[in-house]
């Protein structure tokens, strides 16, 4: 009997879907509206987070050694950031480099290459560059070098300088402006999911109050609560369904569009993304749209069963 | 069967029934008649606890019917089969789908879906619009629908509400044969009507409104409305 049930629910609610002709189509328009916006945010945030990782790669920390300190104080300073948590990533640059990176630099410039050539020694010192892992930790790196006891006193008198004072205010900032834009998107994101989440539970109770009187009837006919809501509930996820699979299909152009256009200013192909994720982020939409479809129907036809 | 004990249903300021006290027995044909406004309808959307009454109470059987949980009256209203004056067919679904509806509703299964609509459609005559919609239906034949609808489940009762409402003359004598049909078979009839014809053809019990009120009540009934 329950199979029979089921049977019954599913086929009234196919019908009551394709039969509805306009009022589905108005609910499937606003549902492919609302999943477009939750896609869209779920790229927007792929965007930020790909230009934000852009910038944070910019920003290190580079200890410039004396010409004269020995490749062993080096190395010890190089093997005890590498152990520091904060830290990604130390890169060596030697004397030789920095001189040729030095000349690269100055190609055009005859006095200064002149005058260095002047010299018998190599004037650069080597130096290390370090990247933290989060912006925010570049002055806990940098205050290790002044008071940490873990260097040994020798490391210490090799150092030159460490240009993170200089870089201080440019890294503040792009760790206060990087902090500023996830807690914005993520506001921004929440107000634009509601938002549409209401705007098509409106809708499907629109559509559901329209049905009123032909909710009443079947109550007059007999009818239980449950057999009244199942093909509504039914339509609700078809609705989500064919949402679902149209927002998909649109996303193909629209992500595109945008990989030609914006990949160089936000630093991922969207299209290459969407590619990639392609079956998560139809799941994501297809779960969105049934559960939306479901849950609004389910509460939407509510009132009309309680009395 | 069906008791309404000192019942008045009052619409906002309007009175539509004032202190009515009626019992119908079971297997009993009951013509209910009075002008239009005279709480004919007011009185069968009680029966079904459509409306509940202002002052009173409704009993089927020794149950007070708007007393009931809403599964207890979803219970009820599987053993009355009503036909509405405004017919109130579903309107996505097919002539054979909403008599089928009906049937699935109380839980028959599709064997005897499949053996019955057939036949009550022949009964009402509507087997070559089995699979109109509602809306490509003339007034008549929404009307044998609405009929067909509500015996198909084979109810103890059958509320009636204007079913020749919209009949011919010669319609309206097959209606009101089938209805006395059913009787003889055992199901109580509550029909409401104003017309005189029905009347003389069914020759029993009649309960006359006016103003919400009953000013008659008939064991075998005649036309009796000024």
């Amino acid at each position: 009997m329950f199979l029979t049930k089921l049977k019954r629910v599913v086929v009234s609610g196919y019908r009551n879907f394709t039969r509805s002709g306009f009022t589905s189509v108005a609910s499937i328009l606003i549902m492919t509206i609302t999943l477009f916006v939750i896609t869209s945010l779920i790229f927007i945030q792929a965007g930020l987070n790909s230009s934000l990782n852009n910038i944070k790669d910019k920003v290190d920390v580079t200890v410039y050694f004396l010409p004269d300190a020995d490749e062993a104080s080096i190395d010890s300073v190089k093997e005890a950031l590498e152990k520091l948590p904060e830290v990604k990533e130390v890169s060596y640059t030697s004397q030789e480099e920095a001189l040729v990176e030095f000349k690269e630099k100055h190609s055009n410039d005859y006095l200064t290459l002149q005058a260095l050539d002047e010299l018998d020694e190599n004037p650069l010192g080597a130096s290390l560059n370090i990247k933290a892992k989060d912006p925010s930790q570049y002055e806990s790196i940098s205050k290790y070098f002044e008071s940490d006891s873990s260097l040994s006193r020798g490391a210490l008198t090799v150092i030159d300088k460490i240009d993170y004072h200089q870089n201080k205010i440019v890294i503040d900032r792009l760790t206060s402006i990087i902090k500023g834009a996830q807690r914005l998107g993520f506001v921004v994101s929440l107000i634009l999911i509601l938002i549409s989440l209401l705007i098509t539970f409106n809708t499907i109770r629109l559509i559901i109050y329209m049905s009123r009187e032909e909710i009443n009837v079947m109550k007059l006919v007999g009818a239980g609560g449950r057999y009244i809501r199942g093909p509504f509930v039914v339509s609700g996820v078809l609705v989500g369904i064919v949402a679902s699979v149209l927002t998909t299909i649109i996303f193909i152009p629209v992500s595109i569009w945008l990989g030609n256009q914006m990949t160089d200013f936000i630093g991922i192909n969207l299209y290459t993304y969407y590619k990639a994720n392609f079956f998560q982020l139809f799941i994501i939409m297809l779960g969105s749209g049934v559960a939306i479809g479901a849950i609004s129907s389910v509460f939407a036809i509510h009132r009309y069963l309680r009395k | 069967m069906i008791y309404f004990n000192k019942v008045t249903k009052k619409y906002k300021n309007n009175t539509s029934l004032e202190d009515i006290s009626i019992s119908i027995t079971r297997g009993e044909f009951v013509a209910i008649v009075g002008h239009s406004g005279a709480g004919k309808t007011t009185l069968t959307k009680l029966i079904l606890a459509e409306e509940a009454p202002t002052d009173g109470s409704v009993y089927f059987e020794s149950i007070d019917i708007h007393k009931l949980t809403p599964k207890d009256l979803t219970k009820l209203r599987r053993k009355i089969g009503v036909v509405f004056q405004d017919f109130r067919l579903l309107p996505n679904k097919t002539t054979y789908e909403n008599i089928a509806f009906a049937m699935e509703a109380i839980g028959k299964d599709d064997k005897e879906i499949e053996r019955d609509v057939p036949h009550v459609l022949e009964l009402v005559d509507l087997t070559s619009k089995a699979s109109h919609f509602p809306h490509q239906l003339s007034g008549g034949e929404k009307q044998r629908l609405a009929i067909a609808r509500a015996i198909i489940t084979q109810p103890d009762i059958i509320i009636a509400d204007e079913p020749t409402g919209n009949l011919d003359p010669i319609n309206t004598v097959e209606v009101v044969n089938l209805l006395k049909k059913i009787n003889d078979l055992g199901t109580t009839v509550i029909l409401t009507t104003h017309n005189r014809a029905v009347l003389d053809q069914v020759k029993k019990r009649v309960i006359t409104l006016e103003n919400g009120r009953v000013v008659r009540d008939d064991k075998d009934g005649k036309y009796m409305l000024s």
